[in-house]
């Protein structure tokens, strides 16, 4: 199953390469990861998604947090919540493509950000199945070069994590 | 307050000292000359202890702190330094073990540049540490020493690891004397849980103590025997667990699991109720996990909140400081008597003294490694710490030496780090005075016997009691049962002369092949105050009883040797 969690760590050196180690440790593939300073300078916050059943996430999430640096581990609920992904996305400039990607961006609410008589770069958020959807579409078209800020995650209502 | 302008090495060592550190163990290179400098010149506040490698210099502190429970600290220089401790400290990490190590690593404007004897330390010891710092600025040095030992030391204990480049250690900074911080402060069972543990204990008909390193590490013994007696409990222990509970207690078993008594591993699978004390259901203790939890309730008592339901599921985890939760269920529970459970425990003691008999007689060597434990323990006092090495040595000591007081029996159990056996000895002869008993085989003492030399400099009595079969016993026996007998590098032909070698590193050493020359032997190697070698020659053959195989369940109990193999 699918998991998204977020995990509040200390600034320190090599911060991430404790957390990121710990999912290979354990055996997990990390999906996709986001990293950044939080309301508060001395934390990050880290959102990874990855797969694992419900044994191996209540396990994986306890050994989160006995790391030192490691202030909270919160498994995100799977309702109720906001998950946004964030891509740039390079697609061969031709006339085809042109036209498809201005139906596209109107669709999507995406904005075409770099211009050049060979490829045209189009920026574009939402949620994580939207951009699927938006990645399908442009597939045809030809994608030059795509990427991807991983997913970041917080939630509608205030506080009702499954804090670890 | 005392405000010192201070080396990084001065600050090293005066943080040591202030947090009560005696022995360090160690070896010098170029990235701790300034550490070692200081060591020189402080030579008659803090003891250095030089190993012969950096392996046995973790040993030693990890022993130092298993005998007794203070806090162990190795130094090494960067690179090949760092790296030899990995083993080291893993081990101590695998059983929970509080170890201070401090590496030095080459200036900071050096890092990355793939520098002479540059290694990424903190990267390698990651997974092997509870937790590990870079220090980068001086100010923050004596604090993260600190910082080191609190985490060593609290909850669930283990080893830390600070890495110091040599331009932090030559940097200057102030230094305040430090005052006694706030200690870590436990975490303590809801009473609604403990309810829970208590509910299940006064339905059980079937009650089984099971004790870990957990238990041993917090000195548990008394109070567990009082909890067994007033529930009408027997008691049985991992092999971490060894010498927690007096051997003459008749409600223990002794160990369970893999190579456990007889009896304590059938009392465990028929058991309606564990109550597991600093323990973490390993593959090893458990066999098939599905058949081992069928039919049984099981309560988990650990500091370690990710311990509970890692391994096993289990029906209530106390998490926190467990003498506290030991002693709520103590007062809290209903005494009860189990007749017919005592009754069916003790026809399993029989039967496993029955098994043990018959294995005598089919030996094919009358010098069997029960009767050269057994005289063992007729020379060791209560106060003698054993240590092993890894293999079928280390299972029979589990199995057939007694101790009387906890913190006696030293070895590593999670890792299984072959050559753990002599560092420990000398570190924990070092930290108690007291005559140690190494317990090794020709495979493990092959593989660290070079602190040999550390023992004879530091004078170190330690008894070394060498078991060789000229095998890799426990390797071939699981090629008995696994590899159809096909022995793939188990029999190597060396032609090691142990008791020449140890002569040459100046200790004492006799060969013996029978029991009566053993005894013999033992008496004077426990009578002289130099490293004295016992090499026992045994059974090539002999194999550890009973065995229940990896994933298996209690039915695959292979309790006799079938054959010549």
């Amino acid at each position: 199953m699918r998991s998204v969690v977020a995990i509040y760590v200390e600034n320190n050196f090599g911060v991430l390469t404790r957390v990121a180690g710990m999912f290979m440790r354990k055996g997990f593939n990390i999906d996709t990861l986001s990293v950044g300073e939080t309301e508060d300078p001395r934390y990050s916050r880290i959102t990874v998604t990855f797969d694992g059943d419900d044994y191996g996430r209540g396990f994986l999430l306890k050994q989160l947090g006995k790391l030192h640096e490691v202030k909270q581990v919160k498994l995100m609920r799977t309702d109720n919540n906001i998950e946004r992904e964030h891509m740039l996305v390079k697609v061969r400039n031709t006339t085809e493509s042109r036209a498809e990607l201005k139906k596209a961006a109107d669709l999507y609410h995406a904005a075409i950000v770099d211009f050049n008589p060979d490829v045209i770069c189009v920026e574009v958020s939402g949620e994580p199945s939207i951009m699927e959807e938006f990645l399908d579409r442009m597939k045809p078209l030809g994608i030059v070069e795509m990427c991807r800020s991983g997913i970041i995650c917080i939630d509608c209502a205030g506080n009702i994590f499954d804090a670890v | 307050m005392n405000i010192q302008r201070l080396k990084g090495s001065q600050i090293i060592i005066e943080t040591l000292i202030e947090q009560g550190v005696t022995h360090i163990f160690g070896y010098p290179g170029g990235q701790v000359l300034q550490i070692y400098d200081q060591l020189y010149r402080n030579q008659a506040r803090i003891t250095h202890v030089l190993t012969a490698h950096e392996q046995g210099a973790a040993h030693a502190a990890d022993g130092y702190a298993r005998a007794t429970g203070k806090v162990g600290v190795v130094l090494a220089t960067s690179g090949p330094g760092a790296t030899n401790l990995t083993t080291g400290l893993a081990a101590a990490m695998m059983d929970s073990v509080p170890v201070v190590a401090i590496t030095g690593n080459v200036p900071t404007y050096f890092i990355g540049k793939d520098s002479f004897q540059e290694i990424n330390t903190i990267g390698i010891t990651m997974p092997i540490t509870k937790h590990n710092f870079y220090v980068t600025d001086i100010r923050k040095l004596a604090d993260t020493i600190r910082e080191a030992f609190r985490i060593a030391k609290s909850g669930r204990p283990g080893p830390v690891l600070v890495d110091i480049p040599s331009d932090v250690q030559a940097a200057e900074a102030d230094f305040k004397s430090w005052y006694e911080v706030a200690p870590f402060q436990e975490e303590y069972a809801p009473e609604t849980e403990i309810r829970k543990a208590v509910e299940l204990i006064n339905a059980a008909k079937k009650p089984y103590i099971y004790v870990g390193g957990g238990a041993g590490s917090r000195n548990l013994g008394r109070k567990i025997m009082a909890l067994a007696d007033r529930i009408d409990a027997c008691i049985g222990s991992t092999f971490m667990g060894t010498s927690c509970i007096p051997d003459s207690c008749e409600r223990f078993l002794g160990m369970q699991g893999m190579h456990g008594r007889y009896a304590s591993t059938k009392a465990n699978w028929d058991a309606d109720l564990i109550i597991g004390i600093g323990v973490r259901f390993s593959d090893r203790a458990t066999g098939n996990r599905e058949a081992y939890v069928a039919g049984k309730s099981i309560i988990q008592i650990d500091p370690d909140f990710s311990e509970i339901n890692k391994n096993i599921n289990v029906d209530v985890g106390l998490i926190g400081d467990i003498s506290f939760s030991v002693t709520r269920i103590l007062e809290s529970v209903d005494k009860a008597e189990h007749p017919a459970w005592m009754a069916q425990v003790e026809a399993y003691k029989e039967e496993g003294r029955r098994l043990q008999d018959e294995m005598e007689k089919a030996a094919d060597n009358p010098f069997t490694p029960k009767k050269l434990y057994d005289a063992i323990n007729e020379m060791k006092t209560p106060e003698t710490i054993v240590t092993t090495d890894v293999g079928q040595h280390q299972m029979w000591a589990a199995q057939y030496l007694e101790f009387e007081r906890t913190r006696k029996f030293l070895s590593s159990g999670g890792l299984g780090a072959m050559g753990y056996g002599l560092g420990a000895a000398i570190g924990a002869y070092l930290a108690t005075g007291i005559k140690p008993i190494m317990i090794t085989g020709d495979g493990s003492f092959s593989m660290n016997l070079i602190e040999l030399a550390t023992a004879v400099t530091y004078k170190v009595p330690v008894v070394i009691v060498l078991l060789n079969n000229h095998s890799l016993g426990m390797v071939r026996q699981l090629q008995v049962v696994y590899c159809g007998s096909r022995y793939s590098a188990t029999l190597p032909d060396r032609q090691t002369d142990f008791c020449m070698v140890a002569k040459g590193y100046g200790a004492e050493a006799e060969r013996v092949t029978d029991l009566e020359g053993f005894k013999a032997a033992l008496g004077r190697a426990m009578a002289s105050d130099k490293p004295y070698v016992v090499e026992a020659m045994i059974d090539t053959w002999e194999l550890v009883l009973p065995m229940l195989p990896n994933g298996g369940t209690i039915d695959d109990l292979i309790t006799a040797k079938e054959g010549r193999q």
